[in-house]
């Protein structure tokens, strides 16, 4: 009891305490607005969070497919071998790697060779940060497969690579998801890896190849501004940021669950 | 319809461990076999041969012939084929614990890329009915999990999905050893019905069961085969001396 109250009270109290500086300065207008200048009132972070789902697409489209394969190829495929002993290193060094040396490192390998910030570069820098926990977490779900249920697929004739991808990772598949689902939270919060890449942007943009906004960075910007209507504006912006990434790891844990059958062990 | 085993020299390691050694025996088709012997004498690894599961594990090996139906299972086919032909069931219950009752049972078909429902479902149902099962989940079939039934349930789950695959040769690794008395002689009876359709090989450390169900019986002791004979004459008149002190209990 003492230790549930230990968990969940820097949640509950994060969370009462930015209803209480930004839910005041939530308006429709801030969900379909863009800023406005200094010195004019309203205006909101419609791009940016417009933005912020384009990096999360882009960053999860790389980084989730890349860390399940590794993480199948960790469990499954290369158990004791030389390369899965590299792979697993590189992503625990890759897990320990500051986020905004990911973002210098981006920086220097796309967006100075195309010349512009983008999207893109930042769904990459994203993305590369989710690769490691991802991977990880996938083979660690595989491998509390037991091997009996393995065996049971192999005495049926299935090939193994079928077993692997129709038997192990489905069975595990709960757990994979909890995986991507901490891996999304986490860069979904990310701002120094996009300061360098995504840029920022004060105005509409979808386009991968131009700037973008981004929740974190507006927050970030609006929050060491010197102007109090931004501040607030900062505040709205830290509630809808976590609200957002609540409701799309909740989404996903109901959409997945009902997938899979009741009373698996 | 079942067909006859022959096996020939048959050697087997794991790692330089050489657990089965020189092991020659002739199983008839549609009869049950029992494999006896104590804990560690090679017979689990025997059966594992016959399907070709020993050699899943990496450190594992294996020499010598065995003939299913006058196929030879080592020369002429592959893992993947030997197995949708020969059906094992484990010493524990594992269903798929993620599928559904009906599921399970399509899993063999389904993986194996069959996919006409209608097909499906008949096989489905004939496997069940073949393993005493249908009655009790007829009604759940795609409503409950595999891993909600009860262990001995879950045997017989086991024994459906490896029917479904249509084998020629089940092979049971203690079938029964991690289940209660009732589920145990509701295995036992399914044995002896359903030797009539398959070659049935059953490894097990009880010998009342032994008795109860195989036409002949195998003793195993330290990788070699002891004796293999009629199982009346296995428990009534061995002709090898280690097999007597074995099931009179003094030693095992």
């Amino acid at each position: 009891m003492f230790a549930t109250v230990l968990v969940v009270a820097p949640l509950v109290a994060i969370f009462v305490y930015l209803i209480y500086k930004g839910a005041s300065s939530l308006s429709l207008d801030f969900f379909i607005k863009v800023p406005k200048p200094v010195g004019e009132s309203g205006g909101g972070m419609a791009n940016a969070i417009v933005g912020s789902g384009i990096l999360l697409g882009v960053g999860s489209l790389i980084g989730i497919p890349i860390g399940i394969a590794g993480g199948i190829f960790l469990a499954e495929f290369g158990r004791g071998t030389k390369l899965a002993n590299a792979v697993r290193f590189t992503a625990d060094v890759l897990n320990g790697v500051p986020s905004i040396v990911m973002g210098i490192a981006i920086y220097s390998l796309i967006v100075v060779p195309q010349g512009h910030f983008s999207a893109f570069s930042g769904g990459v820098a994203l993305g590369i940060m989710m690769i490691p926990t991802v991977c990880r977490t996938t083979e660690e779900m595989l491998l509390m497969v037991p091997n009996t249920v393995r065996e049971a697929a192999l005495a049926l004739g299935v090939p193994n690579w079928r077993s692997v991808l129709a038997i192990t990772v489905k069975t595990a598949s709960p757990g994979i998801i909890t995986g991507c689902m901490l891996a999304f939270a986490r860069v979904a919060g990310e701002t120094a890896p996009l300061i360098f890449t995504a840029f920022g942007n004060v105005d509409w943009s979808q386009k991968l190849s131009e700037p973008i906004a981004a929740l974190p960075l507006q927050i970030y910007v609006y929050a060491i501004s010197p102007y109090d209507e931004w501040h607030r504006l900062a505040w709205a912006g830290a509630l809808v940021l976590i609200v957002l990434i609540v409701l799309a790891v909740s989404l996903v844990r109901f959409v997945t669950s009902r997938g899979v059958m009741k009373g698996a062990s | 319809m079942g067909v006859g085993i022959e096996v020939t020299n048959l050697n087997a390691w794991y790692g330089t461990n050489h657990t089965l050694q020189e092991i020659n025996l002739d199983i008839p088709a549609n009869h049950a076999t029992a494999l006896i012997g104590p804990s560690g004498c090679g017979k689990s690894t025997f059966v594992r041969c016959i399907n070709r599961m020993h050699e899943t594990n990496p450190i594992a090996r294996v020499t010598g012939t065995i003939l299913i139906g006058g196929l030879d299972i080592y020369a002429d086919a592959k893992p993947v084929e030997i197995r949708r032909r020969v059906g094992m069931v484990f010493q524990r219950p594992n269903p798929f614990p993620t599928m559904s009752i009906y599921d399970n049972v399509a899993a063999g078909l389904k993986l194996n890329g069959y996919s006409n429902r209608h097909v499906l479902d008949e096989v489905v149902e004939k496997s069940l009915r073949n393993s005493a099962l249908w009655d009790e989940v007829k009604d759940d079939l795609k409503k409950k999990s595999g891993a909600s039934l009860s262990g001995g349930q879950q045997q017989r789950l086991c024994i459906a999905r490896a029917l479904a695959v249509d084998p020629e040769v089940l092979l049971m690794d203690e079938p029964a050893s991690a289940l209660d008395p009732v589920s145990t002689s509701k295995i036992e009876d399914l044995i002896f019905q359903l030797k009539s359709q398959y070659t049935i090989v059953i490894v097990t450390h009880n010998m009342q069961q032994a008795a109860r169900v195989a036409e002949k019986t195998g003793f195993f002791l330290n990788g070699r085969m002891v004796e293999f004979d009629s199982t009346h004459k296995i428990f009534t008149n061995p002709s090898d001396k280690r097999t007597e002190d074995y099931i009179t209990g003094r030693f095992g």
